[in-house]
Order: structure tokens, then C-alpha cells, then sequence
């Protein structure tokens, strides 16, 4: 891509309603160079890990797409997709606060709340009302759990402007630790010795899409990134949030109301992370037990900016993640390594992401790919220089 | 219930301090690093995954060894590592600190865990208890005794650096220099002070605190290195870091109180009483919210925190 | 002239610098000398501030050469240039706020671990005394005053010796007493054997102060005045040289706006308000807080009529933006109200205010004016996100919103490869005329202008001046807030003048009122000089 540096001698040009489309082709590859080489470099430093670690590489990567795709007479898909429906709602939970440039980093306590009340609550509601009232009933709950755990940091950041980051880290501890104690006290299984709650019946989980072992909590998440992408994209709220996301001061000067901003996209999110649990409780798990935290969030965010907050781009994404992470466990178990792997792979891709980012920002503006900040510290690492 | 005769005892009060001082050592290590970094104007997300690299580096040097000392050493080291990828990527070349610091983190849980279990398997060797030095005159003092003054050399040397690092901040031009790195970046530059090289600095010693907070986890309180040992501390050092707004006094004092929290189900057992450990746990960041829902207009943190500073660029 | 003893401190040779689609500097030679003050005259975006980028080690020159007493030297990094004796006062503060005086002054002698702060207290008194100003060692610097603010700066350059003292357009935000004391300031300097460079864009500035006069146009010389000349020409005869250096062929341009500034003054010269006409915006005892330092305004009542243009002059900093963003309603008053056609408006929003044709085209351009990862045409409804017909049930209405953006594009001449073009890529002229579609569309009434025409080119500066015009006189009004006083001595049918937050006056455009807004600036004339 080229700078477009305007002279103000330039005779004035056709007025044209698209002057990229010439450049689409151009465009696609530039994203896809951008989206795809951080995971392909990862993939190619775990596997020179693997190799320190005296692993094959090959067939640990053979077994993440036997177990995570093809395994089992080509079944084992399905366990990928069964994931992709929390991972897809968290995204999508993400990728609407991050447009905001706003970060909830609280998921695992917004996450665990939910799981908390859908687990605990499951079983006597869909015992005493017809299930699919029961079934949106604990939907909605999950989700509002997850909305009002972001109330205390979204109204601190609307009326004080208090770092988000600090006060929704806060609350995912506290959210955690309420999550446990919920589920060691009023929603302990009284039948077992172990802090879980008691299970779901089968019959009376979300069902299945026909034909497949897949909830429909997938179709959910599907739908969910569906609506966010058109709301941001094609809405007002949606443009009002990039506004501020790109320049809160003109997001002021346009008249956009900042505090109810914050804390509609706030809630918007936290209720996504809500319902990815609802999901993932009521579809895959049944119950919970005490210390339980899949942490999918974490995983969840360098995909989130892989796709760079562009809600359909993440669908692929969290499909490769889904299959990185399902298929990963029979990697890991067969090369006798431990699973905590595959934060290693996306650590890596969150780092090679920044740096491809940055080269491609360098090749933008036209400029070296050294700056000078970069130039001075290779000339005098570390070390003041001394005056001549 | 909670009887007054189960708290109102020696043993009790001294399990308390001890137990605070043991769990908000690493805590204090970790949040003067990141006091460090932050009043130069750099933000570290990645403090978890630096204390996990220093504790589990710091394990194995005192493993292999046999000594806290060359374990200490180790796990600077282990933090050291982590921070070269913020000053390369979020100083040198002004990449996102948030970005960089969550992948520091998430590479640094997974690495020290994959690398236990390639290393040990299943298996959790543990390590000696370490040396004690017992202040002559003021260790026989009834609870202060035994809990403040009979405690590994490396705890008196936190206290001392707490000190030091008052002075630096008040007394010296790197102190001066820190503050105009996170205060306004150009006029260290137009004065002459190379920013990248003062960031570089600051960044490089969060990496290093960071490191023995990590190792003092696994050597000295834990005596054993098990994945995500950590457990959280590192995003608590951040809370107790900007809660002590640059000054090292508050975050010794911050330290200890959050140390007391982490370890005070123990010594309530101890004492008989048995409170769920989710709900002591809970305790300090429930008071530091409540604290910032209170003060939360008097928060302060430096105008060019997070943002990567470029010559020329305005 | 060339005395062999008389070598120059600093002779600059051919400097070329490029950034990337700009050729900033393009050979340019500078000598300064010991006692001499050498101003620096030209437009924005002449090259002035890569120039002395390149003095203070700020940027390296692609070509060309730098030579100190006669040696052949690189600057390198501004610690060079400080060590090379070369001090600079750059125009925007590069005092801390946060820091003390004393600390700011410290900053970077890292010769020692401990600050010594008797040592800093010795050399502060020294310089206060050198330069014959009172500065307190312990004042934040946040808290000083700007001229004091500036009086730091210059000992700061000062600070480890300097042989050559650079000031970048130190006037730009200084009374007309700070200048005065200024001129006493360099008088001071000048004695002691100090070069200084003067950079300004105000030519009775250069001729007033300058020794020696250097002109910069699109990154050349385009000129020189030299010492001799200054002191023999007349006046007249020199400024018209200058004039002719600085524009060139769009001289022609530049005399038309005086000529027209001349016609204008005579025709409305003493200017009476019509009584008669309709107020349009009233404020009745406004007050409102400013951000952190900057100051906010307080008990400020206005009356602004149809058809008229009222200028609000006043130093940088005394709540002008205050003044602006509660008019346009981006910041809430404390007191007071703000009616529009005799109706209250304080509790609108901005949109609301907007949609009854009150406008305000911020002074901020790219900080609030632009969304700049935006594209162009978008940019110009920003002000009616959700509203009909560019919005329908929410939903943006892509073809209605780029088909009026390509008319608005049109009708304002605003510069773009096209609407879809991302609004930061546009130059700062354009970038102002984007906001003037915005603003001066769909039935603009009332407009509040900040800064318009700052450091936009002579052409783009008429074009705004001319709208401003045509907005009044087609039955509209318009509120110019500006620190150019030959603009609104222009374009103004009364001037009121903003000090520390408060409206201390309001003078009808005319002979002397030059004079008498001076006077109200620096605060002697009497408050009954309120209309």
C-alpha cells in the first residue's frame, strides 16, 4: 500500500465512491500476510521447540489434526466445533470492547459467574419449568451475570476514567473466588464428597443439531458473531463505539454520550462472555466442579486481534484454535508433554502478530523498518552514550 | 464463630505476620519492579509470566546447587528473559504493551509448565527449608520476635532495597530521569537523556524484581516449583503498584497487607477456625475495589504510561 | 565584514532533509554569529521547524554540511547539541508539569548520582540574575504563569552553557508585555555574546528584533536580509522586499487581502452594532472549569447579533477552549446560560445544538476534529451519526451518505482522491476544510470559530476568511476565536477580549482598536470599556 500524500497543488481529483477497490486484490493478500504468517511462524517455533525437547514436531502436529479433525473416521471435527461455541461467544465478547479500545480483561470472572448460576440453578429449574423456558431462562441469567460483573469497572471508567485493566482484573478474581464458593456451598451436589454441582441430566441439556453430536449452543454463536459484526459495522452504535475506540476526545466533540458508551459496550460484552458459559455449561459439561476454570478467554484474545476486531474474520480463527486445542490434548498425551503447550504456540502468535504488524505499519508510512529508537539502541545498546 | 480466645493468641498473631510477610515478600519484590517500569512511562502486563520464568529458573539454580543464593541469581535471570521481549518490542520498536505483555505471560505460564513436566514429570522435588537469621536482642520479642526477626537474609535485603529504592526515586538524577521518561518522554529527549536507554533500563529491572519475586515464590515460601505457582500475583503486583502511585513505602506497606490476606486461612486453621479460603482470598481485591469506588478520583498514574515514544513523531 | 577573528559559531551548508513525501529542507545554508540575532522568517511548513530540528539534534540532514567555529561537526542527538553549547526553546513547553523549576532544570545532568541541588539553586540564581528575571526554584511547573513558563525554558537552554540560544516562535503566546520583556531579555543575551535564532512567521517581528533576517519557503532560502540593509532601508521598502520573498507569485494574493482588510475598515469604520438586529446567541454569566492546566472561563455574558462577526482575542490559554466547548455543548457550565434565539440551550446535547444550526469548527483539527482511520466522507457526518436520511432505524445508509459527501467535497474544494480516502491522509488544509463542510452545511446560523486559520497557507487562510464573511453577511453570525489580533482586526465587528477565564472587554472594530485591545489584554484599561 502506498501513502496517499495530498498536495494541496494537486488539481482536484474525480470524486470516486471506492478509490480502493483497484486495490482489493492487494488488500486481501496484505491481510492475509498479516493474519496468517504469525501463526505460521508460531507453528515453526514450536516445532523447533518440540525438537529441543527431543519430540518429533511432525507427528505432534500430525496427532492435533488427527485428534482435533480427521480422528475417528473423521468424527473428531465435531469436538472441535462443540468448542468453537464458547471460544465464538468470547470473541465476539471481546471483539466489542476491544473496538472501544477498552479492555475487559475480567472474561474468567464474567465467564465462571455464569457457569456458576447455570449449573447451580440448572437442575431444579428444568426439573420445575418446561425446558425451553428453562433453557433461555438460564441463558439470559448466565448472560446478566456476566454483564453486571462489568458494572463496577465500566461505571468507575465512565465517571472517573479508573484503568480497566486493574479494575476487571479485580473482578475476575473476586467473580472466581464467588464462583467457587457458590459452588462448594448452596450449589453443592449434597450426593458427593467433591465440591461439584449436581449434573444435568442429559435429556435435559441444549440438544443437538440433527445429524451431529454438535449442540445447538454452536448455531447460538454463530448467530451472535453474525449480529455483532452487522452492528458494528453497519449501525450507529457500532460507528459511535469506533469513534471512540479511535479518538475518545472526538468522540466528545461529535457529541457522543462517553459514559453510557462505556458502559453499554461494557455490559454488550459481559453479557457475551455470560452466554459462551451458558453455552459450554448447558451443552458440553452438565456441572461444574470447584476450581474449575477453562480459561478459554485468554486463548480466546490473540485470535480477537489475529482477525483484527473484525468479528467474521474471527470465525476462522477460533475453528483453527478449536482444533489447536482439542487436538492438542491427544499431541500432547501422545508425546508425553504437558498441554500448558499450546499457551506456549499462542504466546508465540501473539508475539509474532506485533511484530508483523509493525512491519507492515513500517512499510505503510514508507520509512525503514529500523526506527530510530530501535537504530540508537543497536548503536549504544543499553548504555548512555557518552558526550564526545 | 470466631472466639476471642482463639485469635488473641501469640501463636496466632505470629502466624499472621509471618504468613504475611512470607506471601507478600514476592508480592513486594514484584510490584517495586513494576513501580519501576511504570514511572518510566512503561506498563507491564507481562509481570505473571516473569515471576513464573524467575521461579521456575530460581528452582532449578537452588535445585542443581544447593543453594537459595545461585537460586535467587537464576530467577532474576528467568525475569531478566521475559523483560528483553518488552524492551525490544514495546521500547525499541514501540509495539503495544498490553499486547506484549499478555503473550509474555501466556508464553511464560505455558514454557515453565511444559518444562517442569519434560524435566520431572510428575514429580515435585522439594527443597531444603531455607536459612534463617535470627537479629540477636530482637528475635526473643514476643510475636514481632519470632515472625519479624528470625527470617531468611533475603526478606531483611527486601526491606533495605525498599529504602534504597525511596532514595533513588527522590535523591538522584535516575530518579528524576525515571519520572520525566513517564511524565512527558520528549523533554528527557530534548534534554539530552536518551529515552529508549532510561525505559530500556527501568524495563530491564521489573524483569529482574520480577524474577525474585518468582524465585522467593518457589524457594523460599513454597519450596517447590508447581505450573502457575504464581497463581494471579503478578496481575496483583500491577494492582499494588498503581495502588502505591511510584512510592516504594506504599507498596512495602500494600505488600504486606495483601500478604496477610493470600496466607491468613492458614493461620485462622492454625488457630482452629476454619473460613473458606475462596472467601479470605477474595478479601483484599473486594477492599481494593471498594478503596477505588472511594478514591477513585485521586487515582494517578503518568500521562505517558503505555505509550511508546518515538523522536520527532508528535 | 569577514574579519579572520570573526568566525561564525555555527554555518550551516546545503542542509537537505526529505520525510517522506515532503522535501522539508532543500539546501539550505544559515550562519550565525556571536551577538546577533538572526530570525528565521517564514510560513508554517516552510522547513523553519526542520531547520532547527536539525540545529538541536532533533533530525539528522540527509545532505549537507554543519560547521561549529569553522569544524566540521555532526549533531547527532540533542545531547550533542547541548554539549556543542547549542540550547533550544522549542515552542511548544518541554517543562514537565509534574516536575518543580528546579527539577526541570536538573533533568539530564547525569554527571552525578545524587541531584545536586545547591549547585541548581547557585546556577538558577546566576541565570535569573544574567537575564534580569525573578524565578521561585519550587513552583511546579504546571503552576507558572506562561511567560514564566518561558523565562524557564530559555535558562534551561541556558542552563549548561550555551554559545547559541534557538527560540522557536517564542512570541506566539506571550502579551504584548511579555514581548517587551523579552526584547529586554535578548537585549541581555545579545551583550553577552550569545547567537540567537529567532524564528517567527511575523515579519514586524523580524524587523523589530532581527540583525539579520534568513526567509524559508517550501524548504528553500528564498531569501536574505543582512545587517546593513536592516539598518539603512526604510521600513516600507523592506517589508515589501519581504513580503515579495515570502510569497512569490502569490504575493498578488496577499496584497488583495489587505487591500480588501483596508476597504473593509474604511467602509465600517467606526462600526455601530445594529441595534435593531436579532441576538442570535446570548451568555448569560457562563461559567465553566478548563482541563487540568488550562484555564476555564468564568460569569461570561456575550451577546452576538445577526449578521455580525465577533472576534474574542486574548494570549493563548485564557479559556478559549472553555469558551468554545460550552457554547457548542461538549462541556458542561457550572453556571450560568446559553440561549439561542432567546431560547435556553444549555441542558442540548451537541447534536441537538447542532440540528438548530449552532456549529463550532474546533481548533483542534486532528486531535477532535477528524476520525482519522475514517474515511473522508464519512468524517463529514460525524455530527449526525443515527440521523436521518444518512441513518435509517440505525442502520448507516452508505449511497445517500457518499453521494452528499462527494457534493460537500465539491462545493468546499477539499482536496481527496476521493470521499473513501481515509480523512489522515489529507493535508491540515484540507483537513480544516473538511470541517468546515461539516459545519457550515445544512443550514449553518451560528458558528463558533477556534482558530481558524492556524497554520493554514495564504490561500487556504483567505478561503476560510471569506467563508467566515459570507456566513455573516448571508444572515448568519459567527463567534471567531483567534490569538492572530490582525485577524480578527480584519474579519471582526467587535473584538472582546478573554483574560484569565473572564471577558475584561469588548472594543467595536476601528481605528485605535487595535491599541485598546492591547491595553485590555495585558489588563490596564478599565472594565467600563465593556459595550
Amino acid at each position: 500500500m502506498t501513502t496517499e500524500t495530498i498536495s494541496t497543488k494537486a488539481p482536484p481529483a474525480a470524486v470516486r465512491a471506492k478509490p480502493t477497490r483497484s486495490r482489493l486484490g492487494d488488500r486481501v493478500f496484505d491481510v492475509c500476510v498479516r493474519s496468517l504468517f504469525p501463526v505460521i511462524l508460531a507453528l515453526g517455533a514450536g516445532a523447533i521447540l518440540l525438537l529441543a525437547l527431543g519430540r518429533n514436531p511432525v507427528s505432534f502436529y500430525q496427532d492435533i489434526w488427527l485428534g482435533g479433525v480427521s480422528g475417528g473416521g473423521w468424527d473428531a471435527w465435531q469436538d472441535s466445533a462443540i468448542r468453537m461455541a464458547p471460544l465464538l461467544l468470547i470473541a465476539a465478547g471481546l471483539t466489542v470492547i476491544f473496538r472501544a479500545n477498552i479492555w475487559n480483561l475480567g472474561y474468567n470472572g464474567q465467564f465462571l459467574l455464569g457457569a456458576a448460576l447455570v449449573t447451580g440453578y440448572g437442575p431444579s429449574l428444568t426439573n420445575n419449568v418446561s425446558l425451553p423456558v428453562a433453557m433461555l431462562l438460564l441463558v439470559l441469567m448466565a448472560g446478566a451475570a456476566g454483564a453486571v460483573w462489568t458494572i463496577v469497572p465500566a461505571v468507575l471508567k465512565a465517571r472517573y476514567g479508573t484503568n480497566e485493566i486493574i479494575t476487571t482484573l479485580m473482578m475476575s478474581f473476586i467473580g472466581v473466588d464467588l464462583a467457587n464458593i457458590l459452588i462448594k456451598g448452596p450449589f453443592q451436589d449434597p450426593a458427593v464428597t467433591i465440591p461439584q454441582t449436581r449434573v444435568l441430566d442429559l435429556e435435559k441439556m441444549l440438544p443437538n443439531i440433527p445429524g451431529t453430536r454438535i449442540h445447538i449452543g454452536l448455531l447460538v454463536a454463530f448467530g451472535a458473531v453474525l449480529v455483532v459484526h452487522y452492528v458494528l459495522t453497519r449501525t450507529s452504535w457500532g460507528l459511535r463505539l469506533r469513534i471512540m475506540g479511535a479518538n475518545p476526545r472526538a468522540a466528545r466533540h461529535f457529541g457522543v454520550n462517553l459514559p453510557r458508551l462505556i458502559i453499554t459496550s461494557f455490559l454488550v460484552s459481559g453479557f457475551l462472555v455470560g452466554l459462551a458459559a451458558a453455552v459450554d455449561f448447558l451443552g458440553l459439561w452438565g456441572y461444574i466442579r470447584g476450581g474449575q476454570n477453562p480459561a478459554y478467554g485468554d486463548t480466546v484474545i490473540p485470535f480477537v486481534f489475529l482477525a483484527r476486531l473484525n468479528a467474521l474474520a474471527v470465525i476462522p480463527f477460533i475453528a483453527f484454535f478449536s482444533v489447536l486445542s482439542v487436538g492438542g490434548d491427544l499431541a500432547a498425551t501422545n508425546a508425553n508433554l504437558s498441554t500448558d503447550f499450546l499457551l506456549v504456540l499462542v504466546g508465540l502468535i501473539l508475539l509474532f502478530m506485533t511484530v508483523i504488524e509493525y512491519l507492515g505499519r513500517r512499510r505503510d508510512l514508507g520509512g525503514t523498518y529500523l526506527p530510530p529508537g530501535l537504530k540508537e539502541a543497536l548503536r549504544a545498546p543499553l548504555f548512555r552514550r557518552r558526550s564526545p | 464463630m470466631i472466639l476471642a480466645s482463639q485469635v488473641w493468641t501469640e501463636v496466632f498473631w505470629t502466624s499472621v505476620i509471618a504468613g504475611g510477610l512470607l506471601a507478600g515478600v514476592p508480592l513486594m519484590f514484584t510490584a517495586l519492579g513494576e513501580t519501576i517500569s511504570e514511572r518510566a512511562g512503561v506498563l507491564n502486563i507481562g509481570l505473571e509470566g516473569m515471576m513464573l520464568l524467575g521461579a521456575y529458573l530460581g528452582f532449578l539454580g537452588a535445585h542443581y546447587t544447593g543453594s537459595v543464593w545461585v537460586g535467587f541469581l537464576t530467577g532474576i535471570a528467568g525475569g531478566m528473559i521475559g523483560s528483553v521481549f518488552m524492551i525490544v518490542l514495546c521500547v525499541w520498536l514501540g509495539l503495544d504493551q498490553i499486547v506484549v505483555g499478555i503473550a509474555i505471560t501466556l508464553a511464560g505460564e505455558g514454557i515453565t509448565s511444559v518444562l517442569q513436566q519434560a524435566q520431572f514429570g510428575s514429580t515435585y522435588p522439594r527443597l531444603d527449608a531455607a536459612p534463617t537469621v535470627a537479629i540477636p536482642g530482637l528475635h526473643h520479642i514476643s510475636v514481632l520476635g519470632s515472625s519479624l526477626f528470625d527470617q531468611p537474609l533475603i526478606v531483611y535485603l527486601a526491606f533495605v532495597f525498599v529504602g534504597l529504592l525511596a532514595w533513588l526515586f527522590r535523591r538522584t538524577n535516575i530518579g528524576l530521569n525515571l519520572r520525566a521518561a513517564g511524565e512527558k518522554p520528549e523533554a528527557l529527549d530534548a534534554a539530552g537523556v536518551s529515552v529508549v536507554a532510561t525505559r530500556s533500563w527501568a524495563a530491564l529491572s521489573t524483569g529482574a524484581l520480577a524474577g525474585l519475586g518468582g524465585a522467593y515464590l518457589s524457594i523460599v515460601a513454597a519450596g517447590i516449583f508447581t505450573p502457575f505457582i504464581t497463581q494471579g500475583q503478578g496481575f496483583m503486583a500491577i494492582v499494588i503498584a498503581m495502588l502505591g502511585r511510584g512510592r516504594p513505602l506504599w507498596v512495602l506497606l500494600g505488600s504486606f497487607l495483601f500478604g496477610i490476606a493470600l496466607s491468613l486461612s492458614d493461620s485462622l486453621q492454625l488457630a482452629g477456625i476454619n473460613i473458606s479460603t475462596d472467601v479470605v482470598h477474595m478479601l483484599p481485591f473486594a477492599a481494593i475495589i471498594i478503596a477505588l469506588i472511594l478514591f477513585a478520583r485521586r487515582s494517578y498514574l503518568p500521562p505517558a504510561l503505555a505509550l511508546p515514544y518515538v523522536r520527532g513523531a508528535r | 565584514m569577514n574579519a579572520p577573528n570573526d568566525t561564525p559559531i555555527v554555518e550551516l551548508l546545503g542542509i537537505t532533509k526529505a520525510f517522506p513525501g515532503v522535501l522539508a529542507n532543500d539546501r539550505v545554508d544559515l550562519t550565525l554569529r556571536r551577538g546577533e540575532v538572526h530570525c528565521l522568517l517564514g510560513e508554517n511548513g516552510a522547513g523553519k521547524s526542520t531547520l532547527i530540528g536539525i540545529l538541536s539534534g532533533l533530525n539528522r540532514p540527509d545532505k549537507g554540511t554543519i560547521r561549529i567555529e569553522g569544524v566540521e561537526t555532526a549533531i547527532s542527538s540533542p545531547r550533542t547539541a547541548l554539549d556543542l553549547g547549542i540550547g533550544t526553546v522549542h515552542q511548544h513547553s518541554a517543562l514537565i508539569p509534574a516536575l518543580t523549576v528546579l527539577e526541570n532544570l536538573m533533568l539530564g545532568d547525569n554527571r552525578k548520582l545524587r541531584l545536586d541541588e545547591e549547585g541548581g539553586r547557585r546556577r538558577l540564581a546566576e541565570l535569573a540574575e544574567l537575564l534580569g528575571v525573578h524565578v521561585d526554584p519550587d513552583t511546579k511547573a504546571v503552576d507558572l504563569a506562561l511567560g514564566h513558563q518561558q523565562q524557564v525554558e530559555i535558562i534551561k537552554a541556558l542552563w549548561r552553557g550555551s554559545r547559541v540560544l534557538i527560540l522557536d516562535e517564542p512570541t506566539s503566546m506571550l502579551t504584548p508585555q511579555g514581548v517587551a520583556e523579552l526584547t529586554k531579555v535578548l537585549g541581555r543575551l545579545k551583550e553577552q555574546g550569545q547567537a540567537v535564532v529567532f524564528i517567527t512567521h511575523k515579519l514586524h517581528e523580524a524587523l523589530s528584533l532581527g540583525d539579520f533576517i534568513s526567509i524559508l519557503r517550501q524548504g528553500r532560502l528564498a531569501g536574505t536580509i543582512d545587517r546593513r540593509a536592516l539598518q539603512t532601508k526604510p521600513a516600507e521598502e523592506l517589508r515589501a522586499e519581504i513580503v515579495r520573498i515570502m510569497f512569490g507569485e502569490e504575493a498578488r494574493a496577499v496584497e488583495d487581502v489587505a487591500e480588501l482588510r483596508e476597504e473593509r475598515v474604511e467602509a465600517e469604520a467606526p462600526v455601530e452594532v445594529d441595534a435593531s438586529a436579532e441576538t442570535v446567541l446570548e451568555l448569560r454569566n457562563v461559567s465553566a472549569s478548563g482541563d487540568g492546566a488550562e484555564l476555564g472561563v468564568e460569569s461570561i455574558s456575550l451577546e452576538l447579533k445577526q449578521g455580525e462577526i465577533l472576534g474574542v482575542a486574548g494570549v493563548d490559554g485564557n479559556g478559549q477552549r472553555a469558551l468554545a466547548e460550552v457554547i457548542a455543548g461538549q462541556r458542561g457550565s457550572s453556571q450560568g446560560e446559553v440561549l439561542l434565539y432567546g431560547g435556553p440551550v444549555t441542558r442540548l446535547p451537541v447534536s441537538a445544538r447542532q440540528k438548530l444550526g449552532l456549529r463550532y469548527v474546533t481548533d483542534d483539527r486532528l486531535g477532535e476534529g477528524i476520525v482519522g482511520s475514517l474515511p473522508v466522507g464519512l468524517n463529514m457526518f460525524l455530527k449526525r451519526v443515527g440521523e436521518r436520511p444518512y441513518w435509517k432505524h440505525g442502520r448507516i445508509q452508505r449511497a445517500v451518505v457518499d453521494e452528499r459527501a462527494g457534493e460537500l467535497v465539491r462545493e468546499f474544494d477539499v482536496r481527496t482522491p476521493g470521499v473513501g480516502t481515509r480523512a489522515g491522509t489529507l493535508s491540515g488544509g484540507n483537513v480544516q476544510k473538511v470541517l468546515l463542510a461539516r459545519e457550515l452545511s445544512f443550514e449553518p446560523k451560528v458558528v463558533v470559530f477556534n482558530k481558524p486559520t492556524y497554520g493554514l497557507d495564504v490561500k487556504t487562510t483567505a478561503t476560510v476568511r471569506d467563508l467566515i464573511r459570507r456566513l455573516a453577511s448571508g444572515g448568519g453570525a459567527a463567534l471567531v476565536i483567534s490569538t492572530d489580533l490582525d485577524e480578527l482586526l480584519e474579519i471582526g465587528d467587535r473584538i472582546a477580549v478573554l483574560s484569565h477565564g473572564r471577558l475584561v472587554g469588548i472594543v467595536a472594530n476601528g481605528p485605535g482598536a487595535a491599541e485598546e485591545v492591547g491595553r485590555l489584554m495585558i489588563g490596564s484599561a478599565g472594565a467600563e470599556a465593556a459595550a
